[in-house]
């Protein structure tokens, strides 16, 4: 009986024909979850996430381990969840955004001062916000698709660009809670609460949890999806299958600025006011949220749920160190720990053979 | 050919005579170096500097760091205004003690330093300080939240909302000085965090924006859900620190005191969110440092101080419609006809 080499080890195993598939070179526990992190990306973060909360829960008891703390964390990153969701799209093709903060500051201020300055109704307004920031996302979009500008520079432009304007039209000033609930109340919505029992959930937590499953969904069952994996993970090869890689770069980006347009108002509902110094460390928050959150710097791999995960873990430690009573610098260093050990996951997982 | 030589002779002269002309017409020059031009508080400074240069015929440069915190920008803009021969510079440093090599330099090369708002790490760094008594601000609060809750003020719950981790004198001061007034052992008067009474149910920081309020005060919400007092940093903080006593239906329970004495803010108080706010003029110490600059170029002449201050003093006022007997205040009214942004 010659052995064809391309059957499998054991040439006298049954003949399987039908697709070709890789044979399981090593085996052992290590390398077993090796490949099921691989396979399944947010379950890192997802595990850091349960483990940080039992933790924190078993040192503070019940003022840490209760519906109200719990929703309250949601509340607090809600802001840096939406835009750490843009960010992961952007992430995902191999890029990174640092625009999202300005571009959600503008927004937000386009959002007020049309109500304010113009008089116009808050739904035009709003609209016009949500305009703004997908055209902000466009140009970023453009300079990287068609100019082929490294999304690094042509964000790190964009933010100066767009966070100048931001101070230049609103001419620094704040527009007042007050003043908005009484002649916009619109433009709070994404403060607004639903309480089930102590839980508290307001309208922008509840975009943020459907943002992300709704795009995990797009990315996994879509071939727009698709496409954008296949992008971040080679662009060359990509384009030579026939993937639109321009178009897919450009929607990736406007989408990206229309997310940050949505954060705008998140942020208005948050604060209550419109103030065009509000944002500053989003980009670097939202950085860090998708890092922890598992989705490769590198491009091509990791889910956006893992984003969310990466977020709530950095509100859990901020709130859980705070009412340890710890310094904040606590916080600070046990985060930069975070982000080198997820960096080092990801190095390790991408070594799994398949 | 004549001509050609003629004119490019005219051209090479006339500089020269106009340059003549002018020297001894040498205009006072001022240098405005704020923490950052975002902060409305510098921009009103800046303007009022502006509008001082204008009236007085001086010249006037302003320089801003990129962010709260940005130091090196503001040594480089020390630098520039040295090279650029200005006869003073206004000040408001990100860093206190750092800065204090580069106004050496500066004070050498002859120019006339002042610190506004910030004083510098030691005071004496530059040749004088316009600055709120921002330990009188805090106190003056102190005292007004104390006086508001009567014989409750034995029973209080005090949430602190700082302005951020690194400590810096303005936040201390006026840290300090609202327990001060409200009457409550400050341990060592030159931090905060280290007092003892139970009173205090936590601080946290704010970075003094609304964002950073708002957060903080929830934070604190679930350290004491019976919080009572709230101090704040500046009246970002205390919009933000309303809006998490909303969310929790408590904004009528408590009293949020603030520092700053913004338009906004000035506001703030008459729609009920803000009791009380020590308000303080960057205006008048912007208009007066460059004064400072002027007599200073033309005669020589430095600043004086207040008496018994180690700076001249621009005043902080307390603004509330809710007076308190042995609290001196201003009304609403007046605290809008004098509020600055």
């Amino acid at each position: 009986m010659t052995q064809n080499p391309l059957n499998s080890q054991n040439s006298d195993g049954p003949d399987t024909g039908s697709h070709a598939s890789f044979d399981q070179q090593r085996t052992g526990m290590v390398y077993r979850i090796q490949h099921l992190l691989h396979t399944n990306p947010a379950l890192v973060p997802l595990v850091v996430l349960v483990v940080s909360i039992a933790v924190f829960g078993m040192l503070l008891g019940s003022k840490f381990f209760s519906p109200f703390a719990l929703t309250l964390i949601l509340q607090q990153v809600q802001i840096v969840g939406i835009i750490a969701a843009a960010q992961s799209l952007i992430i995902l093709t191999a890029g990174i955004d640092l625009s999202v903060g300005a571009i959600m500051v503008l927004s937000s201020v386009v959002m007020g001062q049309f109500t304010f300055r113009y008089g116009l109704p808050a739904e035009i307004s709003i609209f016009f916000g949500l305009v703004c920031g997908a055209l902000c996302g466009m140009i970023s979009g453009l300079l990287v698709s068609r100019l082929k500008l490294p999304p690094f520079i042509v964000t790190l432009g964009m933010w100066q660009i767009v966070l100048a304007t931001n101070f230049l039209y609103s001419a620094n000033q704040t527009i007042r809670a007050h003043d908005i609930e009484e002649i916009a109340p619109l433009l709070q919505f994404f403060g607004y609460k639903i309480s089930i029992g102590n839980a508290v959930f307001t309208v922008g937590v509840l975009f943020m949890i459907a943002l992300v499953f709704v795009l995990g969904y797009a990315l996994k069952y879509t071939a727009w999806g698709r496409h954008v994996y296949a992008v971040g993970d080679d662009i060359e090869a990509a384009k030579l299958s026939g993937v639109k890689t321009e178009r897919v770069l450009l929607s990736v980006y406007m989408l990206s600025g229309l997310i940050c347009g949505f954060a705008g108002w998140a942020l208005i509902g948050r604060i209550g006011s419109v103030s065009p110094t509000a944002g500053q460390l989003a980009n670097i928050e939202s950085i860090t949220a998708v890092v922890i959150g598992g989705i490769s710097l590198f491009g091509g791999r990791g889910s956006i749920i893992g984003s969310l995960f990466g977020a709530l873990i950095v509100g859990v430690f901020t709130l859980g160190l705070r009412l340890l009573g710890a310094d904040a610098q606590w916080t600070y260093l046990l985060i930069g720990v975070l982000i080198i050990a997820a960096v080092a996951v990801d190095q390790w997982i991408r070594k799994a053979s398949v | 050919m004549k001509l050609i030589h003629t004119a490019l002779t005219a051209l090479v002269v006339s500089p020269l005579l106009m340059g003549l002309a002018y020297a001894d017409d040498h205009k006072p020059s001022a240098c405005l170096i704020t923490k950052t031009d975002t902060n409305p508080f510098f921009v009103k400074m800046r303007e009022g500097a502006e509008a001082m240069s204008t009236e007085m015929g001086m010249d006037f440069k302003s320089f801003a760091g990129r962010l709260d915190g940005d130091h090196q920008t503001q040594v480089q803009a020390i630098e520039t205004c040295i090279a650029d021969g200005a006869d003073g510079i206004l000040l408001t440093a990100s860093d206190t003690s750092a800065i204090v090599s580069a106004v050496e330099q500066a004070r050498e090369a002859g120019l006339l330093v002042i610190a506004l708002d910030t004083p510098l790490d030691p005071i004496g760094a530059a040749d004088a300080t316009f600055a709120t008594d921002n330990f009188r601000a805090g106190e003056l609060i102190g005292a007004w939240a104390a006086a508001q809750l009567g014989d409750e003020a034995a029973n209080a719950h005090i949430g602190m909302l700082n302005i951020n981790v690194s400590q810096p004198t303005v936040g201390v001061l006026r840290n300090q000085g609202f327990l001060t007034g409200f009457g409550i052992d400050t341990g060592d008067v030159n931090r905060w965090g280290d007092e003892t009474d139970p009173r205090i149910s936590g601080q946290d920081l704010s970075n003094g924006n609304e964002e950073g309020g708002r957060d903080g005060m929830e934070n604190l919400l679930l350290m004491d859900p019976m919080i009572n007092v709230v101090y704040t940093i500046n009246e970002p903080a205390a919009a933000g620190a309303y809006q998490a006593l909303k969310a929790i239906g408590r904004e009528d329970d408590v009293l949020i005191v603030s520092v700053d004495g913004s338009c906004t803010g000035i506001a703030d108080i008459r729609d009920g969110v803000i009791g009380a706010t020590a308000q303080q003029y960057p205006l008048l110490m912007a208009s007066k440092g460059m004064e400072a600059i002027y007599h200073w170029a033309q005669e020589g002449k430095k600043p004086m101080t207040t008496p018994g201050k180690a700076f001249f003093d621009t005043g902080v006022s307390l603004v509330t419609d809710s007076p308190a007997k042995g609290v001196e205040s201003i009304s609403v009214k007046k605290g809008m006809d004098l509020c600055w942004g």
